[in-house]
């Protein structure tokens, strides 16, 4: 048996790049704040001390300087490791991301594949008001090219990124801050990585399908829980990967449900939501017993003093769950 | 910095200490060079005329700046190009049919035709993609250049701008980072007066472009971009100065588009018709000339027997890359990711089932 210990999110992150960072050395960590002080969240503390200031560095102030300074290092044979300090504040960096990281395979021939691993805190739950909570996950999973990642808990976050970081795609690596610290399990502290594209049946049941990813994992299988205290047995999907998504995975299950219930944070309209609604109707018709429902935040801007209104919650899970089970 | 905007005299001479900044030889195939990339404005821009070519961008008038920079590189030295920088890939070696064959998009070019004319990627020749969205390539010339030193490969990255795109937000950032983190990167911009329609004047209050430098802690030089020995020595010296891990430059070469902006544009609605017949004077081709004859190395008649030769390789040229056919079907569903995604994977399989039904021929599927 390989020893293990307890973590937190934050730490298995931090673990998995200081892994990842000793065993390839043309991996470089760049960002805001990430060198000296090691991140405002400490994500990358302590590695600019152990691989040096030129492998683990501070950036100017500026997030499409970062990201398409990290493209070109790529293109020189370098692995960069962006650390976006907020999902929020990405968005200066977005014609990169969407115009070059994305598409340089594919414009290119594959002559050129640059190689990036964008990792930055995304949603709610933190009194962070319109700029600290966003779940922008939509935007990149509807630019081919980018994967889109997103871990539930320590052992994911370490493995994920690590096999993120092993893969020849860009991946965008969605990190649920909600739950940062709050999430904590006992993990190996040897190098492992799972699979980018399979979604987890993290519980098994056979009433209805219930899918989320990121911090409302936690949540979903809280309103599980509840459900089976009414007597329904409700199976939970981590789904993981946004981009691709596994669909045969949400085919499978709701071949055996029938029903399916999709919660994110993000806003409904346009939301990978409807996506995967979509996606599995076409393949699932005749096996649905009730229409494929949504539970998202509200088409709004995150709010501030209203935030507990706008996120799902368990009850509100179980409320649709009802619903959709008895339909 | 002592380095001289300009370096020609009208005759075509220059000061005895110039002349060894290029031998005889190098100016005979610059020349033949610039002469090359003039045909290839004229008879590309004719051939999207008459249809056979969907798009073309001349860089008439700007040969002294794109091929006298690229003179000064290594052959492992990157060039980020924009759209208008024929002559750094003809200095750089890269093959004609090879430049042919991705303005006609066929399935020769290494970029399996999925970009529009223009936007050459060659990596074989340190090439890295051209974009349309301008200035993206700025970041990735200090990104290559960080790596390069972390690397210790000793190379340059060498990045072109026209001056409209010194107001977009990728040159600041870029020429930011190179300063902080002294990359060996040189930026040129290549002011040739307009972005599309919009002049210099609407572009910025600064009275020079070079002036910026100063905002990033780094050289900045203003030269005359149509005087080839100018080009070369103020480009030499920064790509020395950049290889020796002193930092970057940022070089703002004077120069004029004769031509219009793009095979989709007329000048006429927004620039004089006799003004591009002013720039004549400056024309760079006139000046190399003069100075390859003062040199004792170039003629007339051998511009003359040049551009005929030149007239007739590319016509050849274009008519045996003509034969080519279309890159495979297959190849519109490859290199998004590594591997396919499930989705596309089925969205493929749908146009195939698809395109069987109407008896037409569909790849077939790989497991």
């Amino acid at each position: 048996m390989s020893e293990s210990k307890p973590m937190n999110l934050l730490q298995a992150l931090n673990q998995a790049l200081d892994l990842y960072m000793e065993r390839e050395d043309s991996a470089v960590i760049l960002g805001e704040d990430v060198g000296n002080f090691g991140g405002v969240f400490r994500v990358t503390s302590g590695l600019q001390e152990k691989y040096g200031a030129e492998r683990v560095f501070d950036t100017p102030l500026a997030e499409a300087g970062i990201v398409g300074m990290a493209i070109g290092m790529a293109l020189n044979g370098l692995r960069p490791i962006v650390e976006i300090q907020f999902a929020d504040f990405i968005f200066p960096a977005f014609d990169q991301i969407v115009n070059e990281l994305a598409k340089y395979r594919y414009r290119s021939g594959a002559q050129y594949c640059p190689k990036v691993v964008i990792r930055t805190p995304y949603g709610g739950g933190i009194r962070g008001g319109h700029y600290h909570s966003q779940s922008p996950e939509a935007l990149f999973a509807h630019t081919p090219g980018l994967r889109v990642v997103v871990p539930s808990n320590p052992y994911l976050a370490k493995g994920l990124l690590l096999a993120a970081l092993e893969g020849p795609d860009p991946v965008i690596f969605l990190e649920p801050k909600r739950i940062y610290r709050a999430s904590r399990g006992e993990l190996p502290l040897e190098y492992y990585t799972v699979p980018l594209d399979r979604a987890i049946v993290t519980r098994p049941g056979r009433d209805c399908t219930l899918v989320a990813w990121g911090s409302m994992l936690p949540i979903a299988l809280e309103a599980a829980t509840l459900a089976e205290g009414e007597g329904y047995e409700v199976e939970v999907i981590d789904l993981v990967s946004l981009a691709p998504y596994d669909i045969e995975a949400l085919e499978r299950s709701v071949s055996r449900t029938g029903r399916m219930l999709i919660v994110h944070e993000a806003p409904g309209t346009c939301g990978l939501g409807g996506e995967l609604a979509a996606a599995v109707q076409e393949s699932c018709f005749t096996h649905l017993e009730a229409p494929i429902r949504r539970l998202t935040g509200f088409d709004t801007p995150f709010p501030y003093t209203l935030e507990s209104h706008y996120m799902p919650t368990a009850d509100r899970i179980l409320f649709e769950l009802r619903e959709l089970i008895e339909y | 910095m002592d380095v001289p905007s300009a370096i020609l005299n009208n005759d075509g001479s220059c000061a005895p200490e110039y002349r060894d900044l290029i031998d005889d030889q190098d100016v005979v195939r610059a020349l033949e060079l610039l002469v090359m990339n003039r045909v290839m404005d004229s008879r590309l821009l004719t051939l999207q005329r008459q249809g056979r070519l969907g798009f073309y961008m001349t860089s008439t008038g700007e040969e002294a700046t794109t091929i006298g920079a690229a003179y000064c590189l290594n052959d492992d030295d990157p060039i980020f190009l924009t759209y208008r920088e024929m002559g750094s890939l003809l200095w750089r070696g890269v093959p004609l049919e090879m430049i042919v064959n991705q303005l006609i998009g066929n399935g020769q070019d290494p970029g399996l035709g999925r970009q529009m004319p223009v936007h050459f990627c060659f990596r074989d020749y340190g090439i890295p993609s051209i974009s349309s969205p301008v200035g993206t390539q700025l970041p990735h010339a200090t990104g290559f250049g960080y790596a390069a030193r972390l690397r210790n490969t000793g190379q340059v990255a060498l990045a072109y701008l026209g001056e409209g795109t010194a107001s977009e937000g990728d040159f600041h950032t870029a020429l930011n980072f190179a300063g902080v983190y002294k990359t060996p990167s040189v930026f040129i911009i290549r002011n040739n007066g307009y972005a599309i329609s919009t002049p210099e004047s609407l572009q910025t209050a600064a009275k020079t472009l070079s002036s910026r430098a100063e905002g990033y802690g780094i050289p900045g030089l203003r030269i005359d971009g149509n005087d080839f020995l100018a080009v070369i020595n103020a480009v030499g010296w920064a790509v020395e100065r950049a290889r020796a891990g002193e930092g970057p430059t940022l070089i703002e070469a004077l120069t004029y588009r004769v031509g219009a902006h793009s095979s989709a544009d007329d000048p006429s609605g927004y620039r004089a018709d006799e003004e591009p017949e002013k720039w004549r004077a400056m024309d760079p081709l006139a000046r190399l000339a003069a100075h390859g004859k003062w040199r004792g190395v170039w003629s007339d008649e051998q511009e003359a027997r040049c551009k005929a030769k030149s007239e007739t390789q590319l016509s050849e040229l274009v008519t045996a890359c003509e034969v080519w056919p279309p890159p495979a079907l297959e190849t519109l569903f490859e290199d998004v990711t590594a591997v396919p995604t499930p989705q596309l994977a089925r969205q493929r399989a749908r146009y195939y089932e698809y395109l069987r039904s109407q008896r037409k021929p569909a790849p077939q599927e790989v497991a």
